[in-house]
């Protein structure tokens, strides 16, 4: 037996209380939910919170990672592991896969990412097993075209998010009604800020990548970024490979997604460390929202996570 | 650590300087980090800025919201001090987008609303100040803002929050709190300055009260004290594991605590039907609890076998909710598409769905006076007027200003699977 609750939640138990009611209405009010997982931070956190929503019953709807073939293997590794302890279905998009069925054309030279490419990934295969909810693990203080984005998102039927016409969304009352062929992605997390996310991985215990915590690699500097080298990086004039002591503030894939220098080996060290960081996680580590100054409004509008 | 979340809408229009408002509370209280900051000084001067920053880009997330300046939609922005987290839901001002604003003012705490010095107390602040008492917002602050192009004149400042008092008992009589808690605090400032923002004035020494950052950091969030609140448990979800160690065993009603407290041994009713059990146990991922509050998430399993679902709610058996298929409620319309006299819609009520009918409209809020006009034979986009429903199920409520929870509903358009009404109970009909 736990003693009695306090009368007032903390911050962390309120959002979580949040989030879990957010998953049960999907679970409720939708026939095909799925719940996106790219073996991050933030979706390690949903499917905690999704153990607290169902247990001891099994998870109402299967997980599915979009895999772009480029991902950190430490990640790939966790991810498999982490679901077989959670005796949980995962479903793998390949992102290889709609390059080699002619889906999408591969971008090339040094700086050719997959990031883009993921969206027909996605929507493919959330249209192959006719999902009509998608869990994401985005958060609203990551951006500001999030900023503005729902709980329950509505896509229409080429997944695409109209941030003109979003529904009005109101206390705690999520509209599920859609038409066929259209889904609705789905952000339990829309609160909860990085350091929210790390002091309740914190709290929770939760096992992570080894990738967030600091670690020796081999980097070259590009952008002002610390990028991973790996066999086949191909390097701009100038650049050169060098060891570093870094760790990751995301999790995405290889080619787009810089490590940071840190020093930070514990969760309680990580925690820390976000509390006084001066930069915002995609600022410091994603070369995917530096394009323009709409890059997360425009990719989003199409189809994107 | 244990931090307590205030809640926070603010509306005004651009022109009021609210989002320098927050981009100042933002960067006064360093919760902009250098990169988002290296972004708008880069964007201000694309802009043809004069080396100022402009901090109204910071929230402004939206293409077309940076191409028109005004806000369009709400924008949600998050900080902490050492004292308090505060979510504020930044809220358009213009009165196309009042749906945006309903939707940002329906979760919040507290109400900010900004006035021009120069201009006093327009149309719009009055209806941000209506809207956000209608949603039940039981703490009110006026911001009078650009005091700097006033000469920092306390007369002005005494002027306005006379004139605002003047409008005051119409807040009242809507006030869903009415006379409860609602409370109106006035505070001069100049957010393109940031005085009274983060720091207090050093040019308004006339002033003696709290900066806006200070009177948020006090300022005693109105919690439904979980004792004093009557239990509101609508079951969400039925967890019945078909597999596991538990299959076929264990049959827990899982939900959101709306209001109140819940102890295992307790004598309940599960409404509308009204049977009555105890509660054997209260579950939660991290084992059993002798008792939940609101707003937590919990299982419950009860003593006796029932046959419950989804949209069934559990009660103390002492003040019970009540359970009506006829409303009245105040409505706010949020769709092209007028509401008519008998049209049909879904009514989403805490966690049931069912189909409601408009059976009168009572009166229609007239937005220019904030007078209740006479009954009319619709409502249109953005309108606000009293409706009577009846509903195909009965629904299991209360009137909105002893519960937010219980007391509200949103309506959809079956045809067009929109969003189109925002219902706040007054009560069951006869």
């Amino acid at each position: 037996m736990i003693a009695a609750a306090p009368p007032q939640l903390s911050h962390l138990r309120a959002l979580e209380s949040e989030a879990i009611h957010v998953m049960r209405e999907v679970a409720a009010e939708f026939e095909a939910p799925v719940l996106l997982f790219s073996g991050g931070k933030d979706s390690i956190v949903l499917l905690r919170l999704a153990e607290k929503a169902f247990r001891p019953a099994p998870f109402p709807f299967p997980l599915m990672h979009v895999d772009t073939g480029h991902n950190f293997p430490e990640v790939i590794e966790f991810r498999d592991r982490l679901v077989a302890e959670l005796g949980e279905r995962l479903i793998v998009a390949s992102v290889q896969e709609s390059i080699d069925s002619g889906r999408v054309t591969e971008e090339t030279g040094p700086r050719a990412s997959r990031n883009q490419l993921q969206t027909v990934t996605l929507l493919d295969a959330i249209s192959e097993h006719s999902f009509d909810a998608a869990f994401g693990g985005a958060r609203r203080d990551e951006e500001r075209a999030r900023a503005k984005e729902r709980v329950f998102s509505f896509r229409n039927d080429f997944g695409q998010w109209d941030p003109k016409k979003q529904r009005p969304e109101l206390w705690n009352l999520y509209n599920g009604h859609i038409s066929k062929g259209e889904h609705v992605r789905v952000f339990p997390l829309s609160n909860w800020t990085e350091l929210d996310v790390w002091e309740y991985i914190h709290q929770e215990q939760l096992e992570v990548p080894t990738i967030y915590f600091a670690h020796e690699r081999q980097v070259f500097a590009r952008d002002g970024m610390l990028y991973a080298w790996r066999e086949g990086t191909e390097l701009i004039d100038g650049e050169t490979v060098f060891s570093e002591t870094v760790r990751y503030r995301t999790v995405g894939d290889m080619s787009c997604t810089g490590g940071v220098c840190s020093q930070a080996v514990t969760l309680q060290e990580v925690v820390a460390e976000i509390a006084t960081t001066r930069v915002t996680e995609r600022g410091e580590t994603r070369a995917d929202d530096r394009v323009t100054e709409a890059a997360m409004e425009d990719r989003k509008k199409a189809g994107y996570f | 650590m244990t931090l307590d979340l205030l809640r926070i809408s603010t509306s005004g229009s651009v022109e009021d300087g609210k989002s320098t408002l927050i981009g100042r509370l933002l960067y006064d209280s360093k919760s902009i980090l250098q990169d988002q900051l290296d972004h708008v000084a880069q964007a201000s001067l694309r802009r043809g800025g004069e080396g100022a920053l402009d901090l109204a880009l910071l929230t402004d997330g939206l293409r077309a919201e940076r191409e028109q300046g005004i806000t369009i939609d709400v924008a949600y922005r998050y900080f902490a001090t050492p004292r308090r987290r505060f979510i504020i839901a930044d809220c358009p001002g213009h009165q196309q987008y009042t749906r945006n604003m309903v939707t940002g003012a329906s979760t919040a705490d507290l109400a900010v609303v900004l006035i021009d010095a120069r201009h006093g107390v327009i149309e719009q602040s009055k209806r941000h100040a209506f809207i956000s008492a209608l949603l039940g917002i039981p703490k009110l602050v006026v911001a009078v803002n650009k005091m700097d192009l006033v000469e920092h004149s306390q007369a002005r400042f005494e002027e306005i929050a006379q004139e605002f008092e003047r409008f005051a008992p119409i807040l009242r009589r809507d006030g869903q709190r009415a006379g409860q808690h609602h409370e109106i605090i006035y505070i001069p400032m100049s957010a393109l300055n940031g005085d009274n923002v983060v720091d207090r004035s050093t040019t308004m020494d006339w002033y003696q009260g709290p900066s806006l950052l200070e009177l948020l950091e006090q300022v005693e969030v109105a919690y439904d004290h979980p004792y004093e609140k009557p239990a509101r448990f609508p079951v969400q979800w039925v967890i019945r594991p078909s597999a596991g160690e538990r299959a076929g065993e264990y049959r827990g009603y899982a939900g959101q605590l709306a209001s109140g407290a819940l102890r295992q041994g307790d004598e309940v009713t599960i409404l509308p039907g009204g049977e009555r059990t105890r509660i054997l146990a209260i579950d939660s991922f991290d084992g059993e609890l002798d008792e939940a509050v609101a707003p937590m998430s919990i299982a419950i399993r009860l003593q006796d076998q029932l046959d419950i679902s989804r949209g069934e709610l559990i009660s103390h058996c002492e003040q019970e909710p009540v359970v009506a298929r006829e409303l009245d409620a105040d409505v706010c319309w949020m769709a092209q598409k007028p509401l008519r006299l008998g049209a049909r819609y879904v009514v989403k009520h805490t966690t049931r769905s069912a189909t409601a009918v408009v059976d009168a409209i009572d009166d229609l809020l007239n937005v220019h006076t904030l007078e209740r006009d006479a009954p009319a034979s619709q409502l249109s986009l953005n309108d606000i007027g009293r409706v009577r429903l009846r509903t195909s199920t009965p629904l299991v409520l209360d009137p909105y200003k002893t519960n937010r929870r219980t007391g509200s509903f949103i309506l959809i358009d079956e045809a067009s699977n929109e969003t189109v009404g925002a219902g706040m109970i007054k009560a069951a009909g006869a």
